[in-house]
């Protein structure tokens, strides 16, 4: 079947109808990089918001306590919630809880953090050591905070990257370091990367026992989080009611008072995304494969007239002594042949124009290497030698039923 | 070599049916020249067509080198034609966007002969035809007369056994004409089977027999003795 001459046939036949080939290649062509750019955007937006998610952990319930919005046997509304270590420990013992953590915004007379003469401003979290899990952290060099640091209320803190390369200049060693935090000199134990986003990395850990102690916080905490394991979103969703009804109970709030509490579900939050992206991927498959159908249905029109016009050479080799099959693969060749050129350039130029948007919009926010991968490519691929098969189809059954008598009739 | 029994040959246009054979016997020998004749509307190409398997008959028998041909599937049919039969039209048929070597050489792509050596006899029979520097050259670019050399050609290559032509001399002024007939002769001469169909006397006066064809049955058969005389001429010349 793939004989050199019937190469040369087909090849001489497009040549001389160059103007029809390049047209219905168009809309082949056009059809592939469209599918390709919509996914390769697709996939670009997800890889972004992925990214996003990659600074946090996916499966944790993060509870700030808020302030009260209703009354609530006989106090009035208004009133601030104050969540204390204890509150920790008691939402550690909810089911499918693994972890508890908390973290605490310090708010010092200056937050200014100094090392010899550098020196900066920066956030300051007083933490407990499970935190480390919620915001995915790396740590670089030295180790993070741990319970020993808790318990004996250690002066140590955990620089992040940032905040290290701020203050110790020319690639210092910073771990056993002093740094002196609102005045307070505290010892560095370690330096800490996140694949998230630079913010994160303006930040220090320090104890919470230390923080309390030392900047008279008292027992309070501002922040809880919880982490899930791999609970699934119903879990999830258990947990925040758990929470719920626990805390109002505790603090004396309506339940249904959603002012009291403010809860973050990442569970829940990562699913949405995900059905969202879902939903953007099936959408843009149905979008593209709409526009190379399109393609397909020009393609096959495009040969039906070919093979009306045709009809009297194709009269022509079958006097000659042609096979309905030898005429039915010249047809469906041309076809495949055409469409998958054009789809190649299509797939070509589609990527081409993805590499160029990852290269002049480097790593933006929530939109990052838009890419197709070669699971896709090769899909594709075989989908359109599969569609030139489908184009080529009808009018190559066509061709084979032609009569030579009637094709060859001189009037 | 080619016998016909009673063949009908009946064409349904909508409600309308045209009975164009109705009963046609005819008996060709290897090696004759043989021409066919009849008013425009008797038949002539349908009988050609039907003796050369581009159409079916209804009824009667067709035997072709003792085998019965009776609504054979495309594919032998195809075989057939390619092996036996070599046509030539009055509009010559040639491919318009192959060159003339590649004109001839189309019979013998079908018969899955390589490229090289498709071409090596193509342009012998070219060669023959005296159209070797036109090789190159498209139809279009081609004298009528030389346009039915090609096509004669064509109809050679594949060395057959019986040549059809259809009002081969139709579309030429009467110099040309006579030269395809002298081309005919020649290869008539190497005992290739040949049946012409044409409305013109002169030409038919220079075939070994003339079938007339009338009302869808062969009306008279007339051996023809012009020919001898012709090449007598010819050698005299
Ligand atoms: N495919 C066809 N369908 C219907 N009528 C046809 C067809 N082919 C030929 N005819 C009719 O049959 C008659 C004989 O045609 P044809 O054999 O071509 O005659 P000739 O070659 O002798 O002029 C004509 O009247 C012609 O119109
Ligand atoms: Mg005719």
């Amino acid at each position: 079947m793939f004989d050199r001459d019937k190469w040369q046939e087909i090849f001489s036949t497009i040549r001389k109808n160059r103007l029809r080939t390049i047209l219905t290649g168009f809309s082949v062509a056009w059809g592939i990089f469209m599918l390709v750019v919509l996914l390769g955007s697709g996939y670009g937006l997800e890889n972004g918001v992925k990214r996003e998610f990659q600074g946090d952990a996916v499966n944790y319930i993060s509870v700030n306590s808020g302030v009260t919005s209703t009354a609530y046997k006989g106090m009035k509304p208004g009133r601030r919630i104050r969540f204390t270590n204890e509150d920790r420990d008691i939402l550690a013992r909810i089911d499918n809880v693994e972890k508890s953590s908390s973290r605490t915004f310090l708010f010092t007379d200056n937050n200014i953090i100094a090392y010899k003469n550098e020196y900066g401003t920066f956030d300051i979290f007083a933490i407990s050591p499970e935190y480390r899990y919620v915001e995915s952290l790396i740590v670089t060099s030295g180790r993070f905070l741990n319970r020993k640091d808790i318990d004996d209320y250690r002066k140590s803190v955990v620089l992040g990257r940032l905040v290290y390369e701020a203050l110790f200049k020319n690639g210092e060693e910073a771990i056993e370091k002093y740094v002196k935090i609102s005045g307070v000199p505290f010892k560095v134990v370690g330096v800490f990367n996140d694949p998230g986003q630079d913010r994160d990395l303006l930040r220090v850990y320090i104890p919470v026992s230390t923080a309390q102690r030392v900047f008279n916080m008292g027992n309070y905490i501002r922040n809880v989080s919880l982490m899930l394991g791999d609970a699934g979103v119903e879990q999830s969703l258990q947990v925040v009611e758990d929470v719920k009804t626990e805390m109002s109970v505790r603090h004396q709030f309506d339940p249904k008072d959603n002012r009291a509490l403010f809860i973050f579900n990442s569970i829940q939050n990562y699913q949405q995304f995900m059905d969202l992206f879902a939903g953007i991927r099936l959408f843009i498959w149905i979008i593209g494969t709409g526009t190379i159908i399109a393609g397909i249905v020009g393609v096959s029109n495009i040969m039906m007239i070919v093979v009306k016009e045709r009809t009297k050479e194709i009269g022509i080799r079958k006097a000659l002594g042609a096979t309905p099959w030898t005429i039915v693969s010249l047809i469906l060749q041309e076809s495949i042949l055409i469409t998958a050129f054009a789809g190649y350039i299509g797939l070509v130029s589609g990527v081409g124009l993805l590499e160029l948007i990852s290269k002049v919009l480097p790593s933006h926010d929530y939109f990052a290497n838009p890419e197709i991968n070669l699971n896709i490519a090769l899909a594709a691929t075989v989908l359109l030698v599969i569609a030139g098969a489908i184009a080529g189809y009808v009018p190559a059954r066509k061709a084979a039923t032609v009569k030579p008598v009637v094709a060859l009739r001189d009037e | 070599m080619i016998k016909l029994n009673s063949i009908n040959k009946t064409y349904y246009t909508g409600s309308n049916s045209l009975h164009v054979l109705k009963g046609v016997d005819l008996s060709i020998e290897k090696g004759e020249l043989v021409s066919i004749m009849g008013s425009s509307g008797s038949g002539k190409s349908t009988l050609l067509n039907i003796i050369g398997m581009l159409d079916n008959y209804d009824s009667g028998d067709y035997f072709m080198n003792g085998e019965r041909i009776y609504k054979m599937s495309e594919k032998k049919a195809a075989y057939y034609r390619n092996k036996f039969i070599g046509f030539v039209f009055q509009s010559f048929n040639l491919i318009s966007f192959k060159n003339a070597m590649e004109n001839v050489a189309l019979p013998l792509y079908y018969q899955k002969v390589s490229r090289k050596k498709r071409n090596i006899k193509a342009m012998e029979y070219l060669e023959k035809m005296g159209l070797a520097e036109w090789a190159h050259h498209l139809p279009n670019e081609l004298s009528g007369g030389q346009k039915q050399r090609l096509a004669i050609a064509r109809a050679l290559i594949s060395e057959p056994k019986v040549i059809l032509a259809d009002e081969p001399t139709g579309a030429l002024d009467s110099a040309t004409s006579m030269e395809v007939m002298e081309l005919f002769h020649e290869i008539n001469e190497l005992g290739i089977t040949i049946l012409i169909v044409t409305h013109e006397r002169d030409i038919a006066a220079k075939t070994d027999r003339i079938i007339k064809l009338k009302d869808g049955i062969v009306d008279s058969i007339i051996a023809n003795g012009e020919r001898k005389k012709w090449l007598a001429d010819q050698k005299m010349a």
